[in-house]
């Protein structure tokens, strides 16, 4: 394919997207990219040379098919697909001519915006997520190249700023291009359903006609979007692209991989978190049927066999001593001894990182006509995605190429490449579907030893992790003391708030409320421990929105006021909290009658740029909580795909129940004492409660989805089972806890 | 050497006797879409069907299969198309992940094979096996319904 011709046009929006088009060979007609270099591998992904790339998320090919290339990882949230419908729609494309492809793990693909927004300040970007990119050895990426699944993102960063601009662009120059084709005016025709009409003279033709046209054409520098009214896919609940490979068993993940001559390995690190390897005794697990190697890594050891099974077992065989400095002396009770320290000392000293600060709240403790002070906490969690860690690498002809599931694939490619000392340029990442991940693959541990592995063992190799050791292995979401003080005045309003919590992670915003009281303090305190923190599906905001959404409950029984009606009076400058909240809580019929043995709780909460109320009803079965319906309300601005975002708050429903029903684990000896589901269990289908879904479309910016529906169902819960039985909930699981009352 | 059918075709195992059905069915026979999850018949993502009933794979030894009929996510369908089941869980857009999927599809049409038309309580016993850690419980169960000819709803 030659290159006959490269221009490098201005196209931005919002000071967002930079990019030219490059026109290389007859028929690729355009790719939108940053101006200066790595064109040419852009190439690469145009896999037919008659396919044509339109710009960076979109080409067209011969068959008039539109490929939306998005720079996202589908895990389950229905990315590929809604994404897909906002090209789709600005790009007046049939819907049944799209298909969605995943972009390859190279910086053009780079989510340019989430960087933006995160260096802007007007999204939040989970630090942990960053930090995988940032500081790695990929030379030529910088810090504003990020291709990131998280921070419930993809949507309202990549899919307004990228892909309605992507779609609008490439209208634009198909509709010129036909224009001067057809020596018409523009205002004359007509796209629709991927052709364009000129009803006048009666012409049409498909996108791909003028698709090598279109390329000659310099893109506005501000594609003009629709207007809301004039959506024609955009919140419609089209079907999902993924779902037929996912009935039939074809869809492939990570853990499907099959490279020629493949090896399985299985590995063990150490279960005190940061202890090495002391000594390892492998001589009764080589003398196994299938076993080929074991490799010392340091701080795990791996063994390599001709297949799984055989790879455990050799696994089992091994005796391995560990050196862990002490630390498997810690158990769960010193580290919320440790917690309880750092607070107490802290309230002594009037210390910690100040987050909110507004009036006095000394003065309006000692002015308050009733004060209540509570401590709440929450134990470390694991994500327990579906499909267990794993990840293939293969090192052949000097690339390293592996197979995996990630959420930031530049990331992976980083990572691998720094753990083999090889250029990231000679690592290829193939992403397959995610099993889950909840946070969970934005972390490449399982990368790095994988090619480790397989660089040992000279073989493309599978790494795959038990279920044990995922649960021995996660990055957790923390376990956290949180205390608060408040008062009333005299009228039974709130007055005062005060919170001082152990450990601030992301986003700094989770403990902060939206109700209008004038003195208000928050503040943490920091207390590390040896237990790797991880983003867990919508990191601080799920165990906050526990804390804060019990205690305002505490605040309202303590006032005598109905716990909805005491939120709403205090949401008065808060419109679209209020808004969402009466949604809630009309739709689960808020104040009828309860038989006797039931409970009604409330929580509101606001979370990556959605705000969520969730109903909780529930029923107490001889000492058991039932949760028997959950109604939630949500404003994520607009609802780009209704059943998509429906199937993200049942999901993010059912997380957050199986969290504050039964999620629990606890550090013994250093290490975490649960190790499968039989002793970290799940919500399974006997107990699914009723879930109804209110979306609100506020027509506010656009909000994230996979995330924001958990941290109000932890709170909703506990408050419906203070309604029903008069126990306060302040440490989860709910499981701890003796209803029998 | 272990003589098992697997989807139809008789096959001839050299895998270990002892090695768990799931391993011999995705390493020896390549058929990945019965998925490993948890190693101890807690998940249920390796389901498949034996002689018709619905087993986990991961606790189940290759010799156990030893001259009998094995099902799995890739053997549903027929040359007539998608078994119900699978149709169903496509109508009322059940999957999110997908990675449980296959081992819920075939516990689900297990059941309806011996239980055309099962109460809820039916759906609960048969399915409580399978864990979905993306919560698509509701619309598994009105998928379940839906292939039973009991409801039309959504989708």
């Amino acid at each position: 394919m030659a290159r006959s011709k490269r221009r490098l046009g201005k196209w931005t929006r919002r000071g967002l997207i930079t990019a030219g088009v490059l026109a290389g060979g007859t028929l690729v007609i355009g790719v939108a990219i940053r101006p200066g270099h790595r064109a040419p591998r852009l190439r690469d992904v145009v896999a037919d040379p008659d396919e044509a790339l339109l710009n960076l998320w979109v080409k067209i090919g011969p068959d008039n098919r539109t490929t939306a290339i998005v720079p996202h990882a589908e895990m389950g949230q229905g990315v590929h697909t809604a994404l897909a419908q906002m090209l789709a729609d600005e790009l007046d494309a049939d819907w049944n001519l799209v298909d969605v492809q995943e972009a390859p793990a190279h910086e053009e693909y780079a989510n340019h915006n989430l960087a933006k927004g995160f260096l802007f300040g007007d999204a939040q970007i989970p630090r942990a997520l960053v930090g995988t990119v940032d500081g790695v050895v990929l030379k030529l990426t910088q810090a504003m190249d990020l291709q990131v699944t998280g921070g419930s993102l993809s949507v309202r960063a990549t899919g307004l700023h990228g892909m309605r601009v992507a779609g609008a662009a490439a209208r634009e120059m198909l509709a010129k291009a036909a224009a001067a084709g057809w020596d018409v005016p523009e205002r004359e025709l007509v796209l629709r359903n991927s052709h364009i009409l000129h009803e006048p003279s009666g012409r049409t033709a498909t996108y791909a006609e003028f698709a090598a046209a279109a390329a000659q054409i310099s893109p506005s520098s501000k594609p003009r979007l629709k207007d809301s009214k004039a959506f024609s896919l955009i919140g419609t609940s089209v079907r999902r692209q993924d779902v037929p490979a996912k009935v039939d068993g074809s869809a492939a993940f990570g853990i499907d991989a099959q490279p020629p001559d493949l090896k399985t390995a299985t590995v063990r690190s150490c279960p005190v978190f940061g202890g090495r390897v002391a000594a390892v005794d492998d001589t009764a697990a080589l003398k196994l049927a299938g076993i080929e190697r074991v490799v010392n890594l340091g701080d795990a050891v791996a063994v390599v066999a001709d297949g799984y099974w055989h790879a455990s077992q050799g696994l089992a065989a091994l005796a391995i001593k560990w050196t862990t400095n002490g630390r498997d002396a810690i158990d769960q009770a010193a580290v919320f001894a440790q917690f309880d320290g750092v607070l107490a000392q802290a309230e002594v000293d009037d210390a910690g990182d100040v987050e909110v600060e507004e009036g006095d709240c000394e003065a309006a403790l000692a002015a308050a006509s009733k004060r209540l002070e509570a401590e709440y906490r929450v134990p470390y969690l694991a994500h327990a995605a579906m499909e267990p860690m794993n990840c293939t690498a293969w090192l052949h002809d000097g690339v390293c190429e592996i197979w995996t599931g990630t959420q930031n694939p530049l990331g992976a490619r980083a990572a691998a490449a720094d753990a083999i000392g090889f250029d990231p340029d000679n690592v290829i990442v193939h992403n397959a579907y995610l099993g889950g991940a909840f946070g969970r693959r934005s972390v490449h541990d399982y990368v790095v030893q994988a090619v480790r592995v397989a660089k040992a063992a000279n073989a493309p190799t599978k790494l795959i992790w038990s279920r044990e050791e995922d649960i021995a292995q996660d990055r957790y979401r923390p376990a956290v003391t949180s205390r608060f003080r408040a008062g009333l005045d005299d009228k039974g309003r709130p007055i005062v708030w005060t919170n001082l919590y152990v450990d601030k992670h992301e986003p700094a915003e989770a403990p902060r409320i939206p109700y209008a009281i004038d003195n208000q303090r928050i503040a943490s305190m920091p207390s590390p421990t040896h237990v790797p923190f991880g983003v867990w599906r919508a990191v601080d905001h799920s165990q906050h929105a526990f804390f804060t959404e019990s205690f305002i409950d505490e605040l309202a029984v303590l006032a005598n006021a109905d716990p909805y009606r005491f939120r709403h009076d205090l949401l008065a400058r808060k419109p679209r909290h209020r808004k969402v909240l009466d949604a809630a809580a009309n739709a689960a019929g808020w104040g009828n009658a309860l038989e006797p043995g039931r409970g009604r709780g409330i929580a509101l909460h606001e979370s990556f740029g959605s705000i969520v109320a969730e109903v909780v009803e529930t029923r107490m079965d001889a000492g058991n909580v039932r949760v028997e319906r959950v109604v939630c309300a949500i404003d994520a601005g607009y609802a780009v795909n209704p059943d998509g975002l429906t199937a993200q708050m049942e999901s993010g429903i059912v997380y957050g129940l199986t969290a504050a029903l039964y999620g629990e684990l606890c550090l013994e000896n250093g290490r975490v004492k649960q190790s499968n589901f039989h002793d970290y269990p799940m919500l399974r289908i006997d107990e699914m409660p009723q879930v109804k879904t209110v979306i609100v479309d506020s027509g506010g910016p656009l909000g994230g989805a996979g995330e924001p529906g958990t941290p109000p169902l932890a709170p909703a819960l506990a408050n419906a089972i203070h309604d029903a039985t008069g126990v306060r909930i302040r440490e989860l699981p709910v499981s701890k806890h003796d209803l029998n009352v | 050497m272990t003589e098992v059918t697997i989807n139809g075709v008789a096959r001839r195992l050299d895998s270990d006797p002892d090695m768990p059905l799931l391993w011999a069915i995705r390493e020896e026979v390549g058929l990945t879409g019965t998925k490993f999850g948890c190693g101890i018949a807690q998940c249920g993502a390796c389901t498949v069907h034996l002689n018709g009933a619905a087993i986990r794979s991961c606790t189940t030894p290759l010799r156990a299969a030893a001259g009998r009929s094995v099902t799995t996510i890739e053997g549903l369908a027929t040359n007539d198309g998608l078994h119900r089941v699978q149709q169903a869980w496509i109508d009322e857009q059940v999957p999110q992940c997908g990675y449980c999927q296959s081992g819920q599809i075939m516990s689900a049409a297990a059941l309806l094979a011996r239980t055309p038309t099962p109460t809820d309580d039916a759906i609960d016993a048969a399915m409580r096996g399978n864990i979905c850690r993306c919560g698509t419980y509701a619309r598994i169960r009105r998928a379940i319904k839906r292939a039973a000819g009991q409801e039309r709803s959504g989708g």
